[in-house]
Formats: C-alpha cells, structure tokens, sequence
C-alpha cells in the first residue's frame, strides 16, 4: 500500500517523523480503501476465509441439530415464484433424459446407478418449506423426492466416508456436504416440485433439496453423489462463500 | 431546581466547578466503547453490502414490507466487502468481536456495580423530563446530576438493549431453523431481515445525537473516554 511517493534523501539520515506518520496514515487510509472496495485484499482475505472455516465448524458442531426439523408450511402459503439461476448459459437440459442415471460412488461398498424410475420406487418424502438465498430472498415452495438418507442405506458406505459431494453436469456445479446434514431427514434428492416433474429450470431431472441449508448448497442437474474422506469444494464455496452454509 | 421535588436517592449537586481531575471511565470501558466503534462501523458497512444482493423485505412474489430502501444502493465508500461473499465473510468475522466486546462490557458493568449509574428506571422518569426541559431551553440551569443525567441513562439503557436486538435478529436470520423459536418470534426471516437492517439506522441517528451532544454540552466527556480522566462540569462520582 506504499503507493505515496517517497523522497529519500541521503543528506538526511535522520528519519523524519512526521514525514513518516503521514505515510503510515495515506498508508493505513490506502489499505482501508482497498479494504472497502474489495474482500479485504491479499493481506486480510486469507484471515477472513480462516474465520469463515471457524465459523462452518460453529455451525455445523455446536449450532446445528441433526434432528431440528426445518418449518413446514400448507401448499397454499406457496410462493407465486421461485427464482433459479444455473451457471450455463442456457437451460442445462439432458439429450436423452432415458440415458439418466445418478451414479453413487467413492467410499461406498455397494456402487449404485439409478434411475429416476429406481429412486421413484425408494421412499417418498414431500414437504412445503421456505426457501433462503444467501442473497437473502426466500420463497416457499413443495418438493418430493427420496431422502439421502434412504440412498445412504443401500449404497453402504465404508466407515472412513464424512462427505458427500453432489456434482451436476450444470458446467461442472457441485457441493460438498457433511454427513449429518446429508443423513437429516429433510434432505433430500428431488424429482418434483409443486406436485409435478421438476421443472427444468429448477434442475431436472434430479436435484438436492433441504430446508436446512442455504439455496447455492442445493445442487441442480445431479449426475453423482460421490462419498469422500476429504471436504469437497464447490462452485461457490471455491470462491469465498461460507462452506457450511447451514441454516 | 425549583418546581421539582428531588428524586429519592438524588445524587450530590455538583455544579460548582471543581479543580482537578476524576477517574471516569475503566480501561475495559473505554477499550470496549472503541473497539464499537470500529466493529460497529464494519458491520454496517458489510451490512450495507450484503443489503444489496436483495434490496427489499417480503417473500418473493410480494407482498413486501414498506421501506424507504427498497431497491436502493449504497455509494461505495459506505459498503465492505466488494460483493456479496466477501461482505458475508467480513459480517461474520467482526461478529465474534463485537459480540465479545458487548459481553466484556456487559460483564464489567455488572462486576463493578456501574450498571447502577447506567440503568434507567422507572424513578428517573422525573428527572428526565427536567433535563429534556433543559434542552429545549424551556429551563435556564442544568439540573443536577450524577456521572450521567436521567435522559443519558435512558439513552445508554436503549443502545445495549439495541445492540441486542441487533445480535438476536442477526442470529434469527443466520440460523433460521436452528434459532426458529427467534425467528418465529420477529415475525419470520423476512420481518427478521428487516429489523435487523433498521437497528443500523437506529444506531446511526445514535451516533450522530450522541457525537453532538458530547460537543455542544460536555466536550470534555470526549478526552474522559480516550484517557480516563475527566476535567468537565459534571465531575461526580457515583
């Protein structure tokens, strides 16, 4: 942040102090400037990603429940409209959506590959929550799928599995879950909104949904779930977003 | 102090101008009340950023809550964090610390007994009428007071139970389930979302009160808070 001119003069190796507060006061003003226009610049950054992972372990260890269930509410308190947002830049939409199946993998003893019609068969959960963006809309709307939970069971995963990585064939969308949050039992994966198919613009054919964690969380498009011993990144939380994003 | 009978326990007239000096404000006091400032000021200014990513109160599709701010941006110099990420990760880093700094003061408020000099009650009702008359010229002399008038009081009392209005609408719209009972309580995450944002603007038109009165009625209050030591007009203890 030294960007004040300095003279420097080698008649005078005495330092001048004023001199020198005025520089650590244009400097201390620059960095603040800096500060304010972006995330805290290359020196403050690191510290704030450093709090923002003490905060993920706040919430997903002391803060969360894993059986504190979200609120639901009557299908007629809906929402007239839910926004969506995919990082394509158009509708992501399958060729052959009969080619589709959701690949179950990594540190599981029992690889699955399912289809829409596999998990229709597994069991249903249908709700009506409230939506939140971390933008800090929300919106209130019914879904039906199958819960992870249910898909957790026939995959059997091995003991050292602590994450879930949801990807999407959205641009390479993807998050990484924690295991309680993955096992409540309002989360869940997706294939109907609002008592119909889910609407391609909300992530058919397949998306995860829970109340219990913020919207950019809920993976659209799904094509895997992939166990892990290692935190998953993902498309938002690579880039600054709270991992935990717990509600 | 002519029409008004004194309160009960009325502290020591002490308007005459005193030589020297008092002990006013602990170190804890002063570094607490500092440390607000700054991390207050980081957090309106994150707030304001974070505001911006959905300007308005309701759920989608309406209805939504009155304010003059719907759809407004803040200049840039007002917000923190350069988009909606970075603002998120500077709210909730300067969280713990101003929360701590609340508690610590808290704390000493009650382990020293100051509080008592703090708190308003129901007997300082009268007298806050008096200095309020004061200010509005309607009395020519200051009334009496202690280390601080009824109307202080009653100003200090309502910025701690805003500042946790403020932590208890922030932590409803943090963990709406976790904390449902809370959310529930402000009416739900939206009505929540919009009393949190109105505390900022009660805390501003604070600030600005409490800057002013510090320079038209006590400037030396403003030295007390930096150094300890207080060398004003209004010099008793309590």
């Amino acid at each position: 942040m030294n960007e004040t001119p300095v003279r420097y003069d080698a008649t005078t190796p005495r330092v001048d102090r004023r001199a020198f507060l005025k520089l650590g006061v244009a400097g201390g003003a620059g960095a603040l400037v800096a500060a304010c226009g972006w995330d805290g610049g290359n020196a403050i950054r690191p510290n704030l990603l450093a709090v923002s992972r003490l905060n993920d372990w706040a919430g997903e260890k002391i803060l969360f429940s894993p059986t504190r269930l979200a609120r639901t509410y009557s299908p007629a308190e809906r929402s007239r409209s839910l926004p969506s947002y995919f990082i394509s830049a158009t509708t992501p939409m399958l060729k052959d959506p009969r080619l589709w199946r959701l690949r179950v993998d990594g540190l599981v003893d029992r690889p699955l590959e399912l289809s829409i019609e596999d998990l229709m068969r597994m069991p249903r959960v249908t709700y009506t929550v409230k939506h939140h963006c971390v933008e800090g809309w929300s919106g209130v709307a019914t879904w039906h799928g199958v819960p992870v939970s249910a898909v957790v069971e026939r995959c059997v995963p091995r003991a050292t599995a602590r994450y879930i990585e949801f990807v999407s064939f959205d641009a390479g969308y993807s998050n990484g879950w924690d295991w309680a949050s993955a096992l409540h039992p309002q989360t869940i994966l997706a294939y109907g909104m609002n008592d119909n198919p889910i609407p391609a613009a909300h992530g058919a054919p397949l998306r995860l949904y829970s109340p219990i964690k913020l919207g950019y969380k809920l993976t659209k498009y799904l094509v895997s779930m992939k166990f892990t011993d290692r935190r998953p990144g993902g498309y938002w939380e690579d880039q600054g977003y709270p991992w935990f994003a717990g509600l | 102090m002519s029409d008004v009978p004194a309160p009960a326990p009325a502290p020591a007239p002490a308007l005459a101008p005193t030589p020297g000096r008092v002990r006013r404000h602990h170190w804890i006091v002063r570094l607490t009340h500092w440390a607000t400032v700054v991390l207050l000021a980081g957090m309106i200014a994150s707030g304001l950023q974070i505001y911006e990513a959905y300007a308005r109160f309701g759920n989608r599709g309406g209805p939504y809550f009155p304010s003059p701010f719907n759809d407004a941006q803040f200049p840039a110099w007002s917000r923190l964090g350069g988009w909606l990420a970075g603002a998120l990760n500077w709210h909730f880093a300067l969280m713990w610390p101003l929360v701590a700094c609340g508690l610590l003061y808290l704390s000493y408020l009650v382990a020293s007994g100051e509080w008592r000099g703090l708190v308003f009650r129901p007997r300082d009702l009268r007298g806050a009428i008096e200095m309020q008359k004061y200010y509005l010229g309607l009395r020519k002399e200051h009334p009496p007071q202690g280390k601080h008038n009824p109307l202080q009081k009653l100003a200090y009392t309502f910025i701690v139970l805003l500042g946790t209005l403020s932590v208890l609408t922030g932590l409803a719209i943090y963990k709406p389930v976790q904390f449902g009972w809370l959310t529930w309580l402000f009416g739900g995450f939206q009505a929540a979302r919009y009393w949190h944002f109105w505390t900022v603007w009660i805390f501003i038109a604070f600030t600005a009160v409490h800057v002013a009165l510090v320079f038209l009625v006590d400037p030396h209050s403003l030295a007390a808070m930096i150094t300890g030591w207080y060398r004003g007009r209004f010099p008793s203890h309590e």
